[in-house]
């Protein structure tokens, strides 16, 4: 019962075989196909997104109302509304290079950095952004890999964030080279016992692990309320965990107000060691093997119910540990709905990352980025901040339905790597 | 690895094979005692309403008044008669087993939680009906989509951007039914969408249906902080459909306040089971859709269009969908709230699959799920020790166990998920 989402027979065999000594060509067309879905998919999921913005901005519609007598004014208001709006994007997600540019002159000048460090205050809080999305993208990255489909990630992530701030804050007098990685640790399991139980679910009963998943989700959201306004309330009224020690925090690198921590880096070394597990070692191949081909593998006797569950503990691990140095490098604390968005986008940014960790960090690096930058396009520009959602959803479909884009825009196909992803509901 | 060459469905007697279940069953029997039948005062009766109080129409029954003790100790003595048959002969059908078990452990809850006061017991099983209408209008839609072999995890999606439709175009045109049209025709155009993406681009089922969900949240939340909460009159107020009662069936003593006093929805969903049951299993067209969703192959060789087929009835699956996102909005609470369906979607995809695909079983499944979800509800007001947001994670739990214990045991349609290409 498998099911694989590949190119129409016409367009496979429409393909002539490329002679040898064009090898080099052929690997750069490949990639460059391989860029250019993703790209495209971004491109056209924010041309549509222009298009929501522009059709739900109050001046604009009322521009359109006198079309036939103005209809330069309604273009013209259409076209503000777009640049206003993307424009207050840009600058929530880098700031402006003028204000930049400013406060290393008056830090040269006056040796007062503050205008200097208001002027990267943007970029430094997208990367703060992108920290945990790196982790969260890298779970279902290898959830794909082995052909299961984690959307527990938001789950994994707050029980994990749960997890790490219960160590964080419950334990005194511990240098910080014992208790931050303790308490980093402690998230990466609580989020690894959260993803194993659907990868045992999946590899012992065949329970589809996309319902499971979904229900731990909801289970850990009632978890957390109980936990929040309950066991690990701190004192007073708000439903909210008490801050965490200073010995574990991750590390800033500038004063506040800017929150640019060691997480960042954390999260890159940690893509690399996915990077060697899922490339360089045996465990890592097998999971790889499964996830192309179940029967193959089966047949090549490896054990799928033990990889499943590995692959799906990782996963968890990775989510848990996204949870955790978002608790331990930005917010110091967790509160109600502290996992929101990070489910999906991880598996916006899995998928636009082609489920390799390379991509997934580029992914990451975009998507957290943009996200950084919505909050100011909605308080500059008055979008809401679900349009970042639409977007994620469209770049999703067309990145899963290249046929789309290639549709859209009239490309060939070379031949890549699909995800497989549907086997009906269990043996 | 021996091949098991004995017919699926021939009796098992092997001991060790009947010896697991019965474990399961002595283990569950020896709970419902220590659990509820511990440390209870001997003249405690716990009183079952029958009768809905204030309800003039029905004719009026006796309450059930039960002895605590004695009724626990019986519950737990028929599930260790059961254990002891299981081990005896074994018992082939799972829906008895787990029928019979879950009925008395359930029971045995609710004589110990409602110990000494009294429960509308009535009120209780119509809440279960009502709660369950959404769960049993998403299992229809999935059993229609997958029966004719595509997977439809987009139902979530479909039901919220049905609720967010019906809820304005019912405000806006001062008509609930306009509304109810509203919230069909976006099932039907959102599933269509879903079906082009899977059927003529072939995408992966799973993932085009988690984007239509994403882009469903999306795009409801969106519409729901930029222009709900601001023109609320105008376009977030609608009402709701009223009760109904049927003459002369609402005055049967415990079957009509529970089924026969609802919304129109509810009957649409009571009917709409009952039309689908007939279709898939007593029609040219069902055996046809089933066809396809079994070996699209062998149905295309015969001539029947696996595509069209598809198409209509992932629409089909869609209209259904459609009314059961309407029935949150119109249907319960006249209003529009961000991702008002928490999930009720992907429990109506848990009841398709431990309704093995089968209208009737979905909807039995769901009223399970309505059940559990309208018991949360009534523990809380009953106050008893366990803390609210565990027993608010017991739909979830369930869902998780059903589907664990019950994969094996059901049969999807062997073609379920794959796209079909033409050769």
């Amino acid at each position: 019962m498998k099911a694989k989402a590949t190119q129409t027979n016409s367009e496979a065999s429409g393909q002539k075989e490329a002679p040898i000594y064009e090898g080099d060509r052929r690997k750069v067309s490949k990639l460059i196909q391989t860029l250019l879905v993703p790209v495209l998919a971004v491109l056209t999921g924010f041309i549509i997104g222009a298009v929501v913005i522009a059709s739900s901005n109050d001046a604009v519609i009322a521009a359109y109302r006198n079309f036939f007598h103005a209809p330069g004014a309604a273009l013209v208001a259409t076209l503000k509304a777009i640049t206003t709006a993307y424009g207050a994007l840009f600058y929530g997600s880098f700031g402006s290079i003028a204000e930049i540019y400013h406060g290393i002159q008056t830090y040269y000048a006056t040796g007062d950095s503050k205008s200097f460090l208001l002027g990267i205050y943007p970029f430094t809080e997208s990367l703060a952004t992108v920290t945990p999305y790196i982790l969260a993208g890298l779970a279902v990255a290898v959830g794909f890999k082995c052909g299961l489909f984690n959307i527990g990630a938001e789950g994994q992530f707050g029980i994990g964030a749960l997890c790490s701030a219960f160590v964080g804050y419950s334990i005194h007098g511990l240098p910080w080279y014992i208790h931050l990685p303790l308490a980093m640790l402690a998230g990466a399991a609580g989020g690894a016992i959260w993803g194993a139980i659907p990868g045992l679910l999946k590899g012992l009963t065949g329970a589809h692990e996309v319902v499971n998943t979904i229900m731990m989700n909801y289970i850990s959201f009632r978890l957390s309320d109980w936990l929040l306004n309950g066991p690990m309330k701190a004192t007073g009224y708000r439903p909210l965990t008490p801050v965490i020690e200073n010995s574990a925090m991750l590390p800033r690198f500038f004063p506040d107000p800017l929150r640019f921590n060691w997480g960042f880096f954390v999260a890159l070394a940690i893509a690399g060691f996915v990077y060697w597990f899922l490339f360089k070692t045996t465990l890592g191949f097998e999971i790889r093997a499964v996830g192309a081909n179940p029967d193959g593998a089966r047949y090549a006797g490896m054990n799928i119910v033990r990889n499943f569950v590995v692959a799906m503990t990782l996963s968890g691990a990775l989510a848990g540990l996204a949870g955790a140095t978002q608790v331990l490098g930005i917010d110091h604390w967790v509160g109600q709905g502290f996992s929101a968005g990070y489910g999906f986008d991880s598996i916006a940014i899995a998928l636009l990352g082609q489920s390799h960790p390379l991509g997934v960090v580029l992914a990451a690096l975009l998507w957290g980025t943009l996200r950084s930058g919505a909050t100011s396009m909605q308080s500059l520009a008055g979008v809401p901040i679900e349009i970042i959602s639409i977007i994620q959803g469209l770049v999703i479909v067309f990145v899963a339905a290249p046929a789309v884009i290639r549709w859209i825009y009239r490309i060939r196909a070379i031949s890549t790597q699909t995800t497989v992803l549907t086997r009906g509901w269990g043996k | 690895m021996t091949t098991n060459l004995v017919h699926k469905n021939a009796k098992r007697t092997n001991f060790r094979t009947r010896l697991a279940p019965s474990i399961l069953l002595i283990v569950a029997g020896l709970a419902i005692i220590l659990l509820f039948g511990m440390n209870i005062e001997p003249g405690l009766n716990t009183t079952f309403g029958l009768t809905p109080l204030g309800n003039k129409s029905v004719i009026p029954i006796p309450n059930l008044v039960l002895p605590v003790q004695l009724a626990i100790y019986v519950l737990a003595l028929v599930v260790f008669f059961v254990a002891g048959w299981q081990l005896a002969r074994g018992i082939h059908s799972t829906g008895i087993l787990a029928g019979v078990v879950a009925f008395c452990f359930v029971a045995a809850f609710l004589t110990w939680a409602a110990k000494g006061n009294s429960m509308d017991l009535v009120g209780m099983m119509n809440t279960s009906l009502v709660r369950a209408t959404p769960i049993a209008l998403a299992a229809l839609c999935g059993v229609i989509s997958e029966r004719a072999g595509v997977v439809n995890i987009a139902i979530e999606g479909i039901m919220l951007m049905s609720a967010l439709a019906s809820v304005m175009v019912a405000t806006l045109a001062h008509n609930l039914y306009a509304g109810l049209l509203a919230g069909i025709l976006t099932g039907m155009i959102v599933a269509g969408l879903h079906a082009i993406l899977v059927i003529q681009f072939k995408v992966d089922q799973i993932i085009s249906g988690v984007a239509i969900n994403i882009i469903g949240t999306g795009a409801t939340s969106f519409i729901s902080n930029r222009y709900m909460q601001m023109y609320t009159d105008k376009i977030n107020n609608s009402g709701v459909f009223p009760n109904i009662p049927i003459p002369l069936l609402a005055k049967i003593p415990i079957l009509g306040p529970v089924v026969f006093e609802n919304n129109i929805i509810v009957y649409i969903m009571l009917i709409l089971v009952a039309v689908t049951f007939v279709l898939l299993f007593y029609t040219r067209w069902g055996l046809r859709t089933r066809a396809v969703g079994e070996h699209p192959k062998a149905a295309d060789t015969l001539g029947i269009n696996v595509y069209l087929m598809r198409y209509v009835n992932v629409i089909l699956g869609g209209l259904i969908a459609g009314i059961g996102g309407a029935y949150f909005t119109i249907g319960a609470v006249g209003r529009f709230d961000k991702l008002m369906t928490a999930g009720k979607g992907f429990i109506g995809l848990a009841a398709m699959i431990f309704g093995n695909w089968n209208p009737v079983g979905a909807l039995g499944s769901s009223l399970i799920f309505g059940f559990a979800d309208s018991l949360q509800i009534k523990m809380q007001i009953l106050d008893i020790p366990v803390p609210s947001e565990f027993l608010q994670m017991a739909p979830y739990l369930v869902t998780i166990i059903v589907l664990a214990g019950l994969v094996g045991r059901v049969h999807p349609p062997a073609a379920d998920g794959t796209a079909y290409e033409k050769q």
